[in-house]
């Protein structure tokens, strides 16, 4: 049989033409894609602004607050002023505020909480008037009683001293904002590839582009690579504003960190792929997106350690693609781990976005 | 002359059961202007696209510039350019960019001022795809097929829900690309669309066609090909036995009052009518008489209209 000619020089016309490279296609779909997403005022508000308002709400909800001062009010008599005198002398003294008062008053105010307690001070000696019921009452009394008896000149019976610990790395922050980081990527992996498929494919442009010349794989390429520009700059916002803000240390290299979130961009690209190869509409792809993150939200430790769950589906959670990404985050960026340490959760990654983006390359419809 | 595109015997069933087409051939010669004709769900699209190598057919054969589509798929895509019906695109795009984009994919693509100029939207060239009218959207759409330098364009529907203006402007755009020596194949529901712009139809109905050839052969074909029409006052009608039986009337059709007898020699046909009418003491409300059309062939062919709205 005679192979037919196959004439791919354009036809003869007055207009010049142009000549595109291999990779022309996979640019300008890329160079599309990152302008429709900067056009979106949507996007950049959930992708970049959302988490930054996440983050700084929870880091002053539950940042470490200054050693509380102890109010305590000193009942007014001849020996007041040598209680205000024992207290001026301790070195505590900034953590306690006393105020002499009548000592109806100083009751009344110690009822309605204003006080922690009430010190009077006679002939007989110290009387403390406490709420057992109270624990900030019950500290007080302890504290105030120690920092009088050790003024007044009491001998330790046991050397002992104390050390503070609350330094950068330890504190509710460093905990959340590797989580939030984790959390984030996967929310714009799964909307960021899986809304944006069904939405295409609803408005038959995917059918379009694969009635053109365009390659399917480059198309593929260009959301994933998408996908890869924004998580750059999600991790760096976010890291950049616990440093910041918060004084976040980072402990391991800021190229593993880059890594990882990248290998975490991609594995949750797959998963969105995955879930978006065949629906038809977007309300039923909003579903079933939801339907895959709502457990890795509660399970895989973004706002508090996934330790709290009960023994038995401890190894469930820690299959979770999001778990996997979140312990690696953590390991790096708070105790410096190096990427070979981490190889079982990155391995779950690896195989979860591995198996994701097969399943949906073989599943996908592109109409 | 070469044939650009040929099908034997296109037969496509979706799910087993329905039958969406049901043997189609085709044979359309490169720098023709084709037209499949046919009132919707008769199975344009199904075919147009079996053509295109989007769909699969269930069974038949297609060639398209000699080639088929199993192993030739990359080349052909160059030198198609298609615009399918309704397709969305990127609303926060520019109409430049998104010709751009689909030039890039092209080894070899006509410069995007050229086509935009060719289309009437170099204006529009740095507005959003979201803020043009419908027939720049439409314009839009077939630059993006034109912007490859095909040698076959394939129009799915290309005025469906367009203004006059805008339809005409569309019209002059595939002329103006079948004067460069270009293949279109185009599917319509409109007659004076296919009757204006193809040099030849194909008429479908039921997933087959049911006549071909060029616009004023299928209308000669038509015994009658005049059409008289008129509606009476001062008479109820009395069916269209009485006027079937004038000289010369070959079929009488009646819709809401309205007459219309096809008929070989108006001259014949026309004073005996006057006369029936003046017999029965009805006076003419209206009366024309105009060249039968496609449409006509149409309803002769099955019995309905092409469109039922």
């Amino acid at each position: 049989m005679a192979v037919p000619e196959i004439d791919i020089e354009p036809p003869k016309t007055e207009s010049p033409t142009r000549v595109n490279g291999r990779w022309a296609g996979y640019r300008a779909l890329l160079g599309a894609r990152m302008k429709e997403l900067w056009r979106e005022p949507e996007v950049i508000f959930w992708v970049f602004v959302f988490p930054l308002l996440l983050a700084l709400g929870l880091g002053i909800a539950f940042r470490n607050k200054p050693a509380d001062v102890t109010p305590v009010a000193v009942a007014a008599n001849s020996h007041a002023q040598s209680v205000i005198d024992l207290l001026q002398r301790s070195p505590a003294k900034n953590s306690i505020h006393a105020d002499v008062l009548d000592e109806k008053t100083a009751f009344d105010r110690f009822r309605l909480g204003q006080y922690s307690l009430v010190v009077t001070s006679d002939d007989t000696g110290l009387h403390y008037r406490y709420d057992p019921a109270r624990p900030e009452s019950v500290l007080a009394r302890s504290q105030v009683d120690d920092v009088l008896q050790d003024s007044a000149g009491r001998a330790e019976a046991l050397k002992a001293d104390a050390t503070q610990s609350s330094e950068p790395g330890a504190r509710y922050i460093d905990f959340l904002i590797p989580g939030l980081l984790g959390m984030n990527l996967m929310n714009s992996g799964m909307w960021g590839i899986g809304f944006a498929v069904v939405d295409m494919r609803q408005r038959k442009l995917l059918k379009r582009f694969v009635a053109s010349p365009m390659r399917r794989t480059d198309f593929l390429l260009a959301l994933g690579s998408s996908r890869l520009v924004l998580m750059i700059i999600e991790v760096g916002l976010l890291l950049g504003f616990g440093a910041l803000a918060f004084h976040m240390k980072i402990e391991g290299s800021l190229l593993a960190i880059l890594l990882v979130a990248g290998l975490g961009a991609i594995c949750f690209g797959g998963v969105g792929l995955l879930t978006a190869s065949r629906a038809q509409k977007i309300e039923s792809v909003s579903g079933l997106i939801n339907l895959v993150m709502m457990p890795m939200w509660i399970f895989s430790g973004v706002f508090f350690s996934y330790e709290r769950f009960p023994q038995v589906i401890q190894p469930i959670i820690r299959a979770l693609p999001l778990t996997a990404l979140n312990d690696v985050l953590r390991a790096i960026i708070l105790q410096g781990a190096s990427l070979s340490s981490q190889w079982a959760p990155i391995s779950i990654m690896v195989v979860w976005g591995g198996v994701s983006f097969f399943a949906a390359l073989k599943w996908f419809r592109w109409s | 002359m070469d044939t650009a595109i040929r099908c034997r015997d296109l037969k496509k069933t979706y799910d087993g059961k329905v039958e969406a087409v049901r043997g189609i051939d085709l044979e359309i010669s490169a720098g023709e202007c084709f037209g499949l004709l046919g009132p919707n769900g008769a199975g344009k699209t199904t075919t147009i696209e079996i053509l295109e190598g989007l769909l699969i057919p269930t069974s038949g054969d297609v060639e398209i510039l000699g080639l088929t589509w199993a192993g030739h798929e990359r080349e052909l895509r160059e030198l198609l350019g298609i615009s399918l019906q309704e397709t969305r695109l990127s609303e926060k795009l520019t109409v430049q960019e998104t010709v751009d984009l689909f030039a890039s994919f092209y080894r070899h693509s006509a410069s995007t001022t050229d086509v935009l100029e060719e289309l009437s939207l170099t204006e529009k060239a740095d507005a959003m795809v979201g803020k043009l009218s419908g027939g720049q959207k439409q314009r839009l759409a077939v630059a993006t097929a034109l912007v490859g330098n095909p040698k076959i364009l394939f129009l799915d529907e290309p005025t469906t829900g367009l203004d006059p203006q805008s339809r005409r402007q569309l019209w002059d755009i595939i002329r103006q690309f079948q004067r460069k020596r270009g293949t279109v194949l185009l599917t319509t529901h409109y007659m004076d669309e296919a009757e204006r712009l193809c040099d030849r139809i194909a008429i479908i109905d039921y997933g087959k066609i049911i006549a071909s050839g060029t616009p004023a052969e299928l209308i000669s074909e038509l015994s009658g090909h005049h059409v008289v029409e008129f509606a009476l006052t001062g008479s109820n009608g009395d069916g269209d036995e009485v006027w079937k039986h004038l000289p010369g009337v070959q079929s009488v059709r009646s819709d809401d009052g309205l007459f219309a007898l096809r008929v070989d020699e108006p001259h014949e046909t026309i004073p005996a009518l006057l006369a029936a009418v003046h017999d029965r003491h009805a006076q003419l409300a209206h009366l024309t008489t105009r060249q039968a059309s496609l449409e006509d062939v149409f309803v002769h062919l099955t019995g309905r209209r092409l469109r039922e709205d």
